[in-house]
């Protein structure tokens, strides 16, 4: 089935604004493996019958990792920016697939003329599901295996915004086995991406931080750790991949476990 | 009469002193910047009710919540004693609440008697953990030397404590029963009760009197040393928890300050209509972030002063955790040696510590043309605020609310916007956002996913 995305930029040639709008994001739109989290989330929101749209070329960064950096101009002007353009197309509603996205969104963009209604897509899909608009098969979202899931928070979804719950409800939806690790919801243990740190080389220590967390999910005898942030996805993955477990252990993001349920 | 004398004049030098160094602490305090709080009261009086008065976040470790929650609340309860001593101590009386107050008299020092035990020995406990165990949030770097003495000279001065009371209430039990219209009844009390003539049965009168004044004596003096002690300790957390929890930042943790000098000057660089303003461009190049304890909020400085080094913050921060630098409590407690040191020399009045370019027509040493060649970068290395991700585990892990990461985050701001430094690994990244809209350099429409799918 081909995949139905419309672009703002041909919907304000109607004259429309859809019911929501969604924020691809730099990792969402770039990063090989988060793009097909992005499909996913295409995809259920094609099968769902959800009003929606993408910016497409419209979009650009939030600035999120230059202004954790310290750079409070590249931010500036990439906020303005956005802000101009979300204005422009009058957007009520934006959902995003990355908790730094939605973060800045959220929380930074109101003080700078942006102000919009935004839902992470892991509050999105409990909310889609929880009205009944979202089906879940009762089939193990691993295929043919039976699959237990344990649920990495992300910093900026939990501690940052406190949303613990709804990820867990999504996957209680599916037919796993979930094993939560030691440290969970406020006391989640970051994956090491964020404040930037995705961009740069680690400073010395004695160990990387993905690892620490990859360990302590493997730890779980999960053999699928969920995410729902691109960057976690990258660095658990990685972690995974260090460890030579890539084969037995799959990082997933929620979407794509929905998808991979529904078989679609 | 020579006892209300002496006792005034130890209350009048006491006190006096410490409301001095107090007021150097509120000085100090807001030597950061002003940061327009929030208002509402509501929220922030239960916040601070139910996190310092309550201690709500120590009950996420059981074991250190119950102890402390000994010693704290035997604090709260020992200050109506407090009270007493200082209504004895002025009129020359003893006891003058005995009679006043009859049976609740007795149910206030009966609770006070055995929260004083569960104190002593919650801190002979805490004493053997913090020296006997290797527990790792009490040994790390930042703990050598002053921090790890603070932290036992407050146990010992609580021994000290009790040991005064109980000797005060085991003299005086037995006393009553020896000198009733000297020493009024306090009804029978749970440990001196028992104690007292265990340990002071059949000592002469006179030593007895002798002792109870000693432990009186001992109880009002070690209250005031305490008292004169916390501008300089970490038990300050006993106050500035107050404030701290009272006054910390309402919004998400994951929401950063916005900086609306720079906010405007991007608007008017975006804007083709905005007007040149002149009197901007003449003006000196402003300082972004910060550098030092003027660049940050007051809200920071205090939370440097209410820290208690207990080390949460630390034990879960995951640069920490990995073997990096970075320790969130070292920063805090970074900003409170730099206040301290900015304060003693703005004490000083010493002319040298004038800006260079403000020296001649400066008048006096202020805190606005202070300048003595050092700053916050001298306590806390790039390498540390480097490796921080932002992930607020340090401000969820605070007992009293303190916020570790906006000071890192101002820290980087200084770098990256003021110094023009930071990590080389960095630019590529700001060229690609500033360039290309996109956090890696791409060739690719942004949207070619959606024409593959």
């Amino acid at each position: 089935m081909s995949l139905t995305i419309p672009r703002m930029a041909d919907l304000a040639m109607e004259g429309r604004v859809p019911d929501v709008l969604f924020w691809v994001g730099c990792a969402g739109s770039y990063d090989a493996r988060a793009q097909k989290v992005t499909v996913a989330f295409c995809k259920i929101l094609n099968e769902v019958g959800v009003d929606f749209a993408i910016l497409g070329n419209d979009e650009a960064c939030t600035g999120d990792p230059a202004r954790r950096a310290g750079n409070e101009f590249v931010f500036q002007m990439m906020a303005a920016q956005n802000v101009e353009v979300l204005n422009g197309y009058q957007i009520k509603k934006i959902v995003a697939t990355c908790p730094h996205c939605f973060n800045v969104l959220k929380n930074e963009y109101p003080a700078l003329g942006g102000k919009y209604e935004v839902i992470h897509h892991s509050v999105f899909l409990q909310q889609l599901i929880d009205s009944g608009k979202l089906k879940i098969k009762g089939e193990s979202p691993l295929g043919d295996k039976a699959a237990s899931i344990t649920y990495h928070d992300s910093c900026y979804i939990g501690r940052g915004n406190g949303i613990y719950e709804a990820p867990r409800e999504v996957l209680n939806t599916l037919k796993a086995d979930i094993q939560e690790m030691n440290r969970i919801k406020s006391n989640g243990l970051c994956c090491g991406a964020g404040g930037a740190q995705m961009f740069k080389e680690d400073e010395p220590g004695d160990k990387r931080i993905n690892t620490e967390r990859s360990e302590e999910a493997m730890a779980t005898g999960a053999n699928t750790i969920a995410v729902n942030c691109p960057f976690c996805l990258t660095m658990m993955s990685d972690g995974v991949k260090a460890a030579e477990k890539q084969d037995e252990v799959m990082v997933y993001d929620l979407a794509e476990l929905i998808v991979q349920a529904n078989r679609w | 009469m020579l006892q209300p004398i002496v006792f005034f004049l130890i209350c009048v030098v006491g006190f006096g002193y410490a409301g001095y160094k107090f007021s150097k602490l509120r000085r100090n305090v807001l030597l950061g910047k002003d940061e327009e709080i929030e208002k509402a009261p509501g929220q922030r009086f239960k916040n601070m009710m139910l996190v310092a008065f309550g201690q709500k976040k120590m009950f996420r470790r059981w074991i250190p919540a119950v102890l402390h929650g000994f010693i704290y609340v035997a604090f709260l309860f020992t200050q109506i004693e407090l009270i007493e001593i200082i209504v004895d101590g002025f009129t020359n009386g003893h006891r003058t609440f005995a009679t006043a107050l009859g049976g609740l008299y007795t149910l206030i020092l009966n609770s006070i008697e055995i929260l004083s035990v569960l104190a002593l020995i919650a801190t002979i406990i805490f004493l053997w953990r913090r020296n006997m165990l290797s527990i790792p949030r009490f040994n790390k770097p930042e703990m050598e030397g002053w921090p790890h003495k603070d932290a036992n000279i407050i146990l010992y001065l609580e021994i000290l404590l009790v040991m005064a009371i109980l000797t005060m209430n085991g003299t005086d039990a037995v006393l009553q029963g020896i000198d009733p219209e000297h020493y009024p009844d306090t009804g029978t009390l749970a440990v001196s009760g028992w104690l007292g003539p265990l340990v002071f049965g059949g000592m002469q009168e006179s030593t007895l009197a002798l002792l109870e004044r000693a432990g009186w004596w001992l109880h009002f003096l070690v209250v005031i040393a305490f008292l004169n002690y916390l501008p300089i300790s970490k038990h300050l957390h006993i106050i500035f928890a107050f404030p701290m929890t009272y006054f910390a930042r309402l919004t998400p943790k994951a929401e950063m300050e916005n900086m609306p000098e720079i906010q405007k000057e991007v608007q008017s660089m975006m804007d083709p209509d905005a007007t040149f303003d002149e009197a901007d461009m003449s003006m000196e190049l402003p300082e972004f972030g910060a550098q030092d304890i003027t660049g940050l909020s007051w809200l920071d400085v205090l939370g440097g002063y209410a820290c208690t080094q207990c080390g949460r913050c630390t034990d879960v921060c995951p640069a920490n955790l990995t073997g990096k630098k970075l320790s969130p409590r070292k920063v805090m407690m970074d900003i409170r040696t730099r206040a301290e040191e900015i304060g003693t020399k703005l004490d000083s009045g010493d002319k040298q510590y004038i800006a260079e370019d403000k020296r001649e027509s400066a008048k006096a040493l202020t805190k606005d043309n202070f300048d003595d060649g050092k700053s916050l970068f001298d306590l806390i290395s790039k390498e540390e605020i480097h490796a921080c991700t932002t992930c607020q585990a340090c401000v969820e892990a605070c007992p009293i609310n303190i916020n570790p990461l906006e000071p890192i985050l101002k820290l980087r701001r200084h770098e990256i916007l003021t110094q023009s430094a930071g990590p080389t690994d960095w630019l590529p990244m700001f060229t690609a956002i500033e360039n290309g809209g996109a956090v890696w350099a791409m060739s690719d429409a942004r949207d070619k996913w959606a024409e593959d799918a």
